[in-house]
């Protein structure tokens, strides 16, 4: 790193930042953007069944579907707290 | 059959009133009968950057519920005389742009004009679905900035699932990238994003860049498309992506800084 290029700042810019920022959020976003309509709240309904059983956190269920061609895949992934 | 496009961004502020009335000015320039049409319902702006705020006197929703003729409410351009100008009402509820209203004026336009240029309001409410419902091509206006970024590539997601094209299964919307406000100085200095930066994350094709310029507002002020200031910067990149909308090839200008200082000239050469 050259001395003029300490004053820059090139090494961890600001427009670096944003863009890194920008591809995690717009990556995510495309993610749910295929997802059905029902699925937030089908999220939400899982969610209530397991709290009668175990207490958990809302992120520690996880509703995703996978298209493949004509068929679809529900995936549920649920994460227990430690006994 | 007239070709529908849509100028769109989602986030506000950005330039799309500005981008329609330079794209429109360069397509009737070019000898294709254009009309501009605004969308933003209660918040009419397309008049007074086309210099043409004082001879409104009937709207787009008057002809939507019958009370003009199309003729009646279009207005010719001063400047070039295949340009018309379809004004927005200031008065009325967004609501009042219907689907089958819209479909119904725009199939009259289609009968007449070549490209019918939509001016989308911000957001993605009402107003902007019906400004990109029917369109063939969207160019999408992006400031290198994260918000206006992250609200493109919402509206592309819109564009790509609410749109008549993507309902009816059809060829999906033709997607443009018009990177505006673009300041190549602070793109060096690492303090903005760059046009390859903007490009990788919306991967669309890039129609143009259009670097940040004084010009814009004075010719705003004037009421006069940017794109007839044919001796900037930013007329000549609006009439370099007319240019390509057409399928001209033209290299992309005004991306690197021309004017070095003194200075930079001295410690670029070691």
């Amino acid at each position: 790193m050259s001395f003029l290029d300490y004053f820059r700042g090139k090494k961890s810019s600001s427009a670096n930042v944003a863009k890194e920022r920008l591809q995690i959020i717009v990556a995510h976003e495309r993610g749910q953007r295929d997802q059905p309509d029902y699925l937030p709240q089908m999220q939400q309904e899982i969610l209530a069944v397991i709290r009668k059983y175990v207490q958990i956190s809302d992120d520690m269920v996880q509703v995703e579907v996978d298209r493949n061609g004509s068929c679809s895949v529900l995936e549920l992934n649920v994460t227990l707290p430690e006994r | 059959m007239a070709r529908i496009i849509v100028v769109t961004s989602g986030k506000g502020g950005v330039g799309k009133t500005t981008t329609s009335a330079s794209i429109s000015t360069g397509l009737a320039k070019r000898g294709h009968k254009t009309v501009v049409v605004d969308f933003d319902v209660g918040l009419r702006n397309l008049d007074l950057i086309m210099n043409c705020e004082r001879r409104v006197v009937y709207d787009f929703v008057n002809v939507i519920q019958g009370e003009a003729s199309l003729n009646q409410a279009l207005i010719r351009d001063k400047r070039v005389d295949t340009l018309y100008i379809l004004p927005t009402s200031q008065t009325r509820e967004k609501e009042a742009l219907t689907k089958e209203g819209v479909e119904k004026v725009i199939n009259e336009l289609s009968e007449t004009f070549d490209y019918i240029v939509c001016d989308s309001p911000a957001g993605i409410e009402h107003g902007a679905l019906m400004a990109l419902y029917y369109a063939d091509e969207a160019i999408v206006v992006t400031n290198p900035e994260v918000s206006s970024v992250r609200d493109s590539d919402r509206i592309l997601g819109i564009l790509q699932s609410k749109s008549r094209r993507a309902e009816m299964g059809q060829e999906p919307v033709k997607e443009h990238l018009l990177l505006t406000r673009y300041n190549p100085d602070r793109v060096e200095r690492g303090e903005m994003l760059s046009v390859a930066d903007v490009e990788e994350i919306l991967a669309i094709p890039l129609l143009g860049v259009i670097p940040e310029s004084q010009v814009v507002l004075n010719s705003s002020n004037q009421g006069m498309p940017v794109i007839l200031e044919t001796e900037s910067d930013a007329g000549q990149a609006y009439d370099d992506a007319v240019a390509r909308l057409l399928g001209e090839e033209r290299e992309h200008r005004f991306m690197t800084n021309q004017k070095k200082g003194f200075f930079s000239r001295m410690f670029k050469g070691g």
